[in-house]
């Protein structure tokens, strides 16, 4: 199986307030279709490292492999298109444009990306809203839907470009155990229906156990 | 690279669902735009009247006879006098006529140089109205009446009676309304004038003219050319002074030069003339430029402030943008084509409010003794006014949200998302 996203020798320091090793020497590597999750103790650097593989923090040393192309050192403008393209990204708070509607804010990385006419992202982004079973919603404002709907939206807006893999960072730390269980479910049926990639980091020992692999940090390293 | 339709699809969105903050703002550079536009109508549109008071009238190159000293006294013609130092006492000016020498072929050369729009004849002299044993002295000029109607606008200053009435009216005069006054005259009377080397000559009154300035109007009477020339018991060919009307006003000194060089007359330009008043116009220009920068000032900060409100507002959706794909130079769109937006909609609301000001202004009535032709408050439409203040608009508003806007270009996502 090919390797999606792959981690080389990555160190990260935080220069502020006092100079700290966050992250030491991680190594490892995400194939096509495995669900990994991410576990640690609070400030064991487990989102920081997130963080660096989404391609948005790019303050670290060590190399960082998208689908074998080497992504560190990039200009910023070509890792907006790389997260673009080929990320997902899941929060923990939800993180959708309240202004917009639930539709809108689906259709918004695919009309940034503009591969596809407006008629062909209308009618994938009401795809994904149907497979998520919340397509009803689609042309409510996003402040007006509950928090496991909204969790359902950004994950259906995480998948509207067909990414290589999708990222969380805690996108169940927010829910109740019905919507947890909602999103996890959602989240297996990604990887092993249509062999997606995720990377989820969580503090939920069960989420965590049902996956295919668990990551265990601490203190800035991956413990074995 | 960068996607408009997606960009301004978001600030549409920003921007109206933030309706009041959106309108206030806007509302800032019309305010700022619309007393532009109207102040410096309303301010020009005096200038140029308090300048026509004055230039209207006066010819662009005035040719005239000086009586002046001789500039080469005869001793520097005494050769064995050369390279010593001659000093000669009580200098008198030279005796030389008055008229114009050879002046009407000297018209119809200037007629024929194609920047000459016209070059008017008149007869200036020197007079005395007789009223019973008093005498008035005043000064009576001849006249191509409806010529200087035409090229000098002549027509604004005659308040009663017309030009066309002392072009046709054989010993006509039209009276300055000054000595009308003193004198209790009224169009259709008879005035005794008397030239300095005597005689008496009645004068039919066609008309009144009133200058706006009082001195001017309580000795200045204009006659033909013709009847002046028989007052004074001249030759049709005495001229006195040369009016000369330009198609450019700038080629006025260069022709004043040429004038004098050629026909060794003495030739004025209207610049030289009038410098007094074009400083008087730069000053109350520059009063008005300083007024409307400080209100287009005014308006770009509070622009600049509603932006960053904006901006610490949308902090989420600056970072999940940027976090779905959308680059730091895509977000600094987004909130740039929200200021120029509303620098756009306030600028055009500006203008017309600007123009609806300006043209109630211009109805409002302004009568007075001073302006005869005048009636509503002047008003100078000028469309270049109306592009500096819209260019304005657009530029005050991309400095206001320049530096906004930059903020947001570099905000750190992953700072914003993790501080949740």
């Amino acid at each position: 199986m090919s390797v999606v996203l792959e981690a080389k020798h990555i160190n990260k320091y935080f220069r502020k307030p006092l100079l700290f090793h966050v992250l030491k020497d991680i190594n490892f590597q995400v194939k096509q279709g495995e669900f990994v999750s991410i576990m640690g103790k609070s400030g064991c650097g487990k989102s920081t490292l997130l963080y660096i593989l989404s391609t948005m923090d790019t303050d670290y040393e060590g190399e960082l492999y998208l689908n074998n192309e080497l992504v560190t050192g990039q200009d910023r403008q070509h890792l907006s298109y790389l997260r673009n393209k080929h990320v997902g990204f899941v929060f923990q708070f939800h993180y959708l444009l309240s202004e917009f509607t639930v539709l809108e804010n689906v259709m918004l990385p695919a009309k940034k990306l503009a591969e596809k006419s407006h008629q062909e992202i209308e009618h994938d982004a009401m795809e994904k809203l149907k497979m998520l079973h919340i397509d009803h919603l689609a042309k409510k404002r996003a402040s007006r839907v509950s928090g496991g709907e909204k969790q359902r939206v950004a994950i259906a807006r995480a998948l509207i470009n067909n990414p290589s893999i999708i990222m969380g960072d805690e996108p169940t730390g927010n829910l109740d155990s019905h919507n947890a269980e909602n999103v996890f479910n959602i989240f297996k049926g990604l990887s092993e229906d249509k062999g997606l990639s995720l990377l989820i980091v969580t503090h939920d020992e069960d989420f965590a156990n049902k996956t295919d692999r668990i990551i265990r940090m601490g203190d800035g390293k991956i413990l074995l | 690279m960068a996607n408009w339709p997606v960009i301004l699809n978001i600030s549409k969105t920003h921007l109206l669902t933030k309706i009041k903050q959106t309108s206030i703002a806007a509302l800032g550079v019309t305010f700022g735009i619309g007393s532009y536009i109207t102040l410096v109508c309303f301010m020009t549109g005096l200038n140029t009247m308090l300048d026509d008071l004055i230039l209207n009238q006066t010819p662009h190159v005035h040719v005239y006879n000086e009586i002046e000293p001789s500039k080469q006294q005869p001793i520097s013609l005494y050769d064995d006098l050369k390279g010593s130092f001659n000093v000669v006492h009580s200098i008198k000016p030279k005796l030389s006529q008055k008229k114009i020498h050879n002046a009407l072929p000297i018209i119809n050369y200037l007629e024929e140089n194609s920047s000459v729009r016209a070059a008017l004849p008149q007869v200036k002299t020197q007079i005395f109205y007789i009223a019973g044993s008093i005498e008035i002295g005043g000064n009576l000029t001849g006249i191509n009446p409806v010529d200087e109607a035409s090229f000098f606008n002549m027509a604004d200053y005659i308040v009663e009676g017309s030009a066309e009435a002392l072009e046709t009216t054989d010993n006509g005069i039209l009276l300055g309304i000054g000595i009308a006054k003193k004198m209790s005259l009224k169009v259709g009377d008879r005035v005794q004038v008397s030239p300095i080397n005597g005689g008496i000559f009645p004068l039919k009154i066609v008309g009144f003219y009133q200058s706006g300035i009082a001195d001017l109007d309580a000795v200045q009477s204009f006659t033909n050319v013709k009847t002046v020339q028989r007052i004074l018991g001249k030759a049709n060919n005495y001229i006195t002074d040369i009016n000369i009307k330009l198609f450019d006003i700038e080629k006025a000194v260069p022709l004043a030069k040429q004038i004098e060089q050629q026909f060794d007359l003495k030739a004025i330009d209207i610049k030289t003339a009038n410098a007094q008043f074009e400083t008087g116009t730069t000053i109350r220009n520059l009063i008005t430029y300083a007024v409307s920068i400080t209100l287009l000032i005014v308006a770009g900060f509070g622009i600049y402030n509603i932006l960053n409100m904006l901006i610490y507002e949308k902090m989420n959706d600056i970072a999940i943008l940027k976090a779905t794909g959308f680059s730091g130079t895509d977000v600094q769109l987004i909130f740039m084509s929200q200021a120029m937006i509303i620098g756009f909609v306030g600028g055009v609301l500006g203008l017309i409010i600007g123009y609806v000001l300006a043209t109630l202004i211009g109805t409002v009535p302004f009568q007075t003794e001073a302006l005869p032709t005048v009636e509503t408050y002047p008003i100078n439409m000028n469309p270049l006014f109306f592009l500096i203040g819209f260019s304005f608009a657009m530029l005050s508003t991309f400095l206001a949200g320049y530096l906004p806007s930059k903020k947001a270009k570099k905000i750190d996502p992953v700072r914003i998302i993790r501080g949740q």
